[in-house]
């Protein structure tokens, strides 16, 4: 395959990524790795490295819109940043010591548990942890039909020792593990999950940021490959981004479960045969 | 301008919104620069192959900032195109820069500290110290 078209191939799987990863909150990492190291053949540190920064373009871009309509939550953005961006400096650390074959298949593994977290946690019940929340002044409200709800987070460790782990995973496999984050925040946490997905989406680009410095030094960030992932993932989620405030929550985690499920396996299948 | 609360600080609307701003402006120049140096790498080299399935790193020039921006300066694609990758990364730090800021005003010792705490750990991870 020439330049010119492996380009224009990268650009439009990256176009449907971006949109399918701001339609779930996820990002579009998640589903731009196994298409460029299963169906397109490339060395999973280049996929890692271009998919880590198109997490952060969407995530950025995305962030601007959902922060004027009123979800997201600053405050627990940025306490929790933290934990996101320690974790990702360490999962960054352990990547460029693994090999290719053996991050592909953690990579997998981590999509096929994300799917059965999302299915089978029930909530945790709201009680507990408020004192904590006020302490930090986590507490928010966001909009709806009949005006401004207000909301506490609870567990706040448990959150954040989640967070830690989402952070571990961004740095380890170019993604922006919105799936973990919204785990901390929506079943851990127990946010509206509106206030979920946007304050996830907001803290992805700050937990990807920590770990570029150290894919750009080690040339996992290839300009070639990076170029039409970034463009097309942030069009995409640009696209994606414009349905979110609209879209149904549970039709988002089913849509979700599913494309994660399938691109698991393929992961693992991959790496097992490397 | 950011709008003022009843006790005269920045209400964290107002700073919600400007960090919207902060990061749209950073993602349009990244994407500007990404897009720019792309066209350019693609009239150049648009009919050459592809050898992204072995992993051999990137060259030397395009792995920190300073060649980066030597490379950008004389319009070399690649280093256009990883130019517009280095302010997309500093989007967001630019981001946690300006809640410090906002925090600072309000005098919200509690949220100055752990914004510095993460600026701190960004820090490590731009200067590429892995662990």
């Amino acid at each position: 395959m020439n330049v010119l078209i492996f380009t224009l191939v990268v650009f439009a799987g990256s176009l449907f990524a971006g949109f399918l990863g701001s339609l779930t909150g996820l990002g579009g990492g998640v589903v731009i790795v196994p298409l460029l190291t299963v169906a397109l053949g490339v060395d999973n540190r280049y996929a890692i490295g271009a998919s880590l920064v198109s997490v952060i373009a969407t995530s950025s871009g995305s962030a601007a819109a959902y922060l004027k309509e009123g979800f997201t939550n600053m405050r627990v953005g940025i306490f929790l940043e933290v934990a996101t961006t320690s974790g990702a400096i360490l999962g960054a650390s352990v990547a460029t010591r693994l090999p290719g074959p053996a991050i592909e298949i953690v990579f997998g593994v981590v999509l096929l548990v994300s799917v059965y977290l999302t299915l089978s946690l029930r909530k945790l019940p709201a009680v507990g942890g408020e004192g904590l929340a006020r302490r930090l002044r986590l507490n928010g409200s966001y909009p709806t039909s009949n005006g401004n709800v207000s909301y506490t987070p609870r567990r706040v460790p448990l959150g954040f020792g989640i967070m830690a782990g989402a952070g571990a995973l961004s740095g380890l496999l170019g993604i922006g593990s919105g799936a973990v984050k919204v785990l901390a925040l929506d079943q851990a946490m127990r946010l509206p999950f509106k206030v979920s997905t946007t304050t996830s989406n907001f803290m992805i680009g700050v937990t990807a940021a920590a770990s570029a410095g150290i894919y750009l030094r080690r040339g996992f960030i290839t300009p070639g490959l990076a170029m039409p992932v970034m463009l097309g993932v942030l069009a995409g989620s640009l696209i994606g981004a414009r349905l979110l405030i609209s879209a149904r929550a549970r039709l988002l985690r089913l849509v979700f479960a599913v494309a994660i499920f399938a691109l698991g396996v393929e992961m693992i299948v991959a790496g097992l045969h490397l | 301008m950011i709008r003022r609360s009843d006790q005269g600080r920045w209400s964290d609307r107002a700073v919600e919104a400007t960090m919207g701003t902060v990061l749209r402006y950073g993602v349009v120049l990244a994407a500007v620069l990404v897009a720019a140096g792309g066209v350019a790498y693609l009239f150049e080299r648009w009919d050459h192959a592809t050898h992204y399935s072995v992993f051999a790193g990137s060259p030397e020039s395009l792995t920190t900032p300073a060649a980066i921006l030597r490379g950008a300066l004389a319009l070399d694609p690649a280093s256009l195109i990883a130019l517009g990758l280095v302010v997309l990364v500093l989007t967001p730090v630019a981001r946690v820069v300006f809640a410090l800021l906002a925090f600072v005003e309000q005098r919200d010792r509690l949220y100055v500290i752990f914004s510095l705490i993460v600026l701190s750990v960004l820090f490590i991870g731009l200067t590429g110290h892995s662990l």
